[in-house]
């Protein structure tokens, strides 16, 4: 509780001299805007529902894009494991390319697709994909040989072997798997958005820097922000921590 | 007979080095004994279990069940591991459940599984989480496990090593219990001498380096053996001295090994 009350005090603080710098030294909403500008900027952008619509739009590519990268991700995540020579010849590439940001592959996406929703996809898929490989791959290998000893000793064996003790207990590390496949795919949703065309959060805000509204611009960052940190918590965290829990992996 | 285990070996290569773990091992289990295997950390007798379990191939020699050579594990022989390798996302009863999946209508499946956790007296626990019990419990549970599929033989691995001594004297009561009523062959690897004393019929005490057999005790006192800690004291002196020159030997060999570095 002391630490809620500490933050809220931080937070009011921090807007309150915030706004009050702004006005008393009579900076332009254009370079820097107060508070109470960016609160209008989004209570119009909602009122007329144009950031509805756009947070409609983003979430739509970016649900799309996760299920294909997660079922994805998982299949090629369970092949490296299981096939060393795979795993040794493709898997190989899969780190150096998770180190490329997924967005700077948009130039090539919009030659392969064109400007529209698939290149935005792509990306999102792209960027969730590679990290749910390598949680799958570390997932399926580091299970603990006692679990599939004991199972073969109970006549388990091959396919039933893998689906009925392999994959589940990879299970923690494919939900970890998730949570990262979100973050990088929500990243690389914003950052393609900018660069294409409306509705969406990131279409919104390079709009809006277009015709200078900052507060608007700020709004959105916030917004982005927010929604990062509320799935995050409410969802993933939450998800992550019963799995954690229920597979023993977490002291009491 | 039950379980016959013909002149196996096994040996390791390590960095280079061959290294054998158990040299000529020739035991034979009769049905329905219980046998205890003692010996030093080291011994092998770990390995010799997971040999007959199937789970480790031996470098040669055989293993026979019933007279039939075994190719690999198999629900002939259940086995009870030092950690209870219960599968946390199952409940207890699914746990249990689990060997019987494949060969039985749930319905019945689920029947058996109920039977066998009244068996280790965990009815009221089913519905619950492996990690909700304690270490004792779900042991209990990896027992019930294995025996639901009613093995031939229960192997079992230090199943209570890790375990503080009330739990595991409460669970060598229900082990007995079982094994009683059951009549199962039971193969017990142990460090533990006043264990091995209190349940088995027979204890094979194993040397190390290489791990072979020393000597075997028949111990023929009836069951339960608490009103015999008096003559149990003098088999326990016996097997401490053997244990004892095998602990000697495997110092004196890490002393000159040091010295000659």
């Amino acid at each position: 509780m002391q630490q809620v009350v500490k933050r809220i005090i931080f937070y009011a603080a921090a807007l309150g001299i915030w706004e009050a710098i702004v006005k008393l030294l009579n900076i332009k909403a254009v370079v820097f805007p107060a508070p109470s500008d960016i609160f209008q900027a989004l209570w119009n952008g909602f009122a007329d529902l144009t950031l509805v619509y756009d947070l409609l739009a983003s979430f739509q590519r970016l649900a799309i894009g996760l299920v294909i990268a997660l079922i994805l991700g998982t299949v090629l995540g369970v092949v490296f494991a299981k096939s060393k020579v795979i795993d040794d010849t493709i898997g190989s590439l899969i780190l150096p390319l998770q180190s490329v940001p997924s967005i700077v592959w948009l130039p090539l996406a919009i030659i392969w697709f064109g400007l529209n929703e698939k290149a935005i996809i792509f990306i999102v898929v792209l960027g969730g994909t590679l990290v749910m490989t390598l949680n799958m791959r570390t997932g399926i290998k580091s299970v603990p040989p006692i679990y599939t000893n004991a199972a073969r000793t109970m006549d388990y064996s091959g396919f039933s072997l893998f689906t009925h003790v392999i994959f589940p207990a990879a299970i923690p590390h494919a939900v970890t798997g998730a949570r990262l496949a979100w973050a990088f795919g929500w990243r690389g949703l914003m950052g393609s958005e900018l660069l294409s065309t409306g509705p969406g959060l990131g279409y919104t805000l390079k709009f809006a820097s277009d015709f200078g509204d900052m507060a608007l611009v700020m709004g959105i960052i916030f917004i982005i922000a927010l929604i990062g940190i509320l799935v995050d918590l409410v969802f993933f965290s939450r998800i992550e921590k019963k799995v954690m829990k229920k597979w023993g992996l977490l002291e009491q | 007979m039950s379980v016959q285990i013909a002149h196996i070996s096994k040996t390791f290569q390590h960095h280079g080095v061959s290294q054998t773990v158990l040299d000529q091992i020739d035991l034979t289990v009769q049905k329905g004994e219980f046998v205890s295997i003692l010996g030093p950390s080291g011994c092998g007798k770990s390995t010799l279990l997971t040999i007959v379990a199937g789970l480790t191939a031996p470098t040669s020699g055989k293993v026979l069940v019933n007279g039939k050579e075994i190719k690999g594990p198999g629900s002939d022989r259940g086995v009870v591991f030092q950690q209870a390798a219960l599968f946390p996302w199952l409940t207890v009863e699914e746990n249990v459940m689990f060997p019987l999946k494949k060969k039985m209508p749930k319905e019945e499946a689920k029947k058996k599984a109920h039977e066998y956790l009244a068996m280790v007296q965990l009815s009221q626990y089913a519905k619950h989480s492996p990690h909700e019990l304690s270490g004792g419990m779900q042991q209990r549970v990896s027992i019930a496990r294995a025996l639901a599929m009613d093995p031939e033989v229960l192997l079992m691995d230090e199943p209570f090593g890790a375990l503080d001594e009330q739990t595991r004297s409460r669970l060598h009561e229900v082990l007995e219990k079982i094994w009683i009523d059951t009549k199962k062959t039971i193969l017990f690897v142990t460090h533990s001498i006043q264990e091995a004393l209190k349940l088995s019929d027979r204890i094979i005490v194993m040397g190390t380096r290489p791990g072979r057999i020393i000597d075997e005790i028949e111990v023929s006192f009836p069951r339960p053996r608490d009103e015999f800690r008096k003559q149990l004291a003098e088999y326990e002196e016996r097997i401490q001295k053997l244990l004892k020159s095998e602990i000697d030997k495997v110092v004196k060999e890490e002393e000159s090994y040091a010295a000659g570095r």
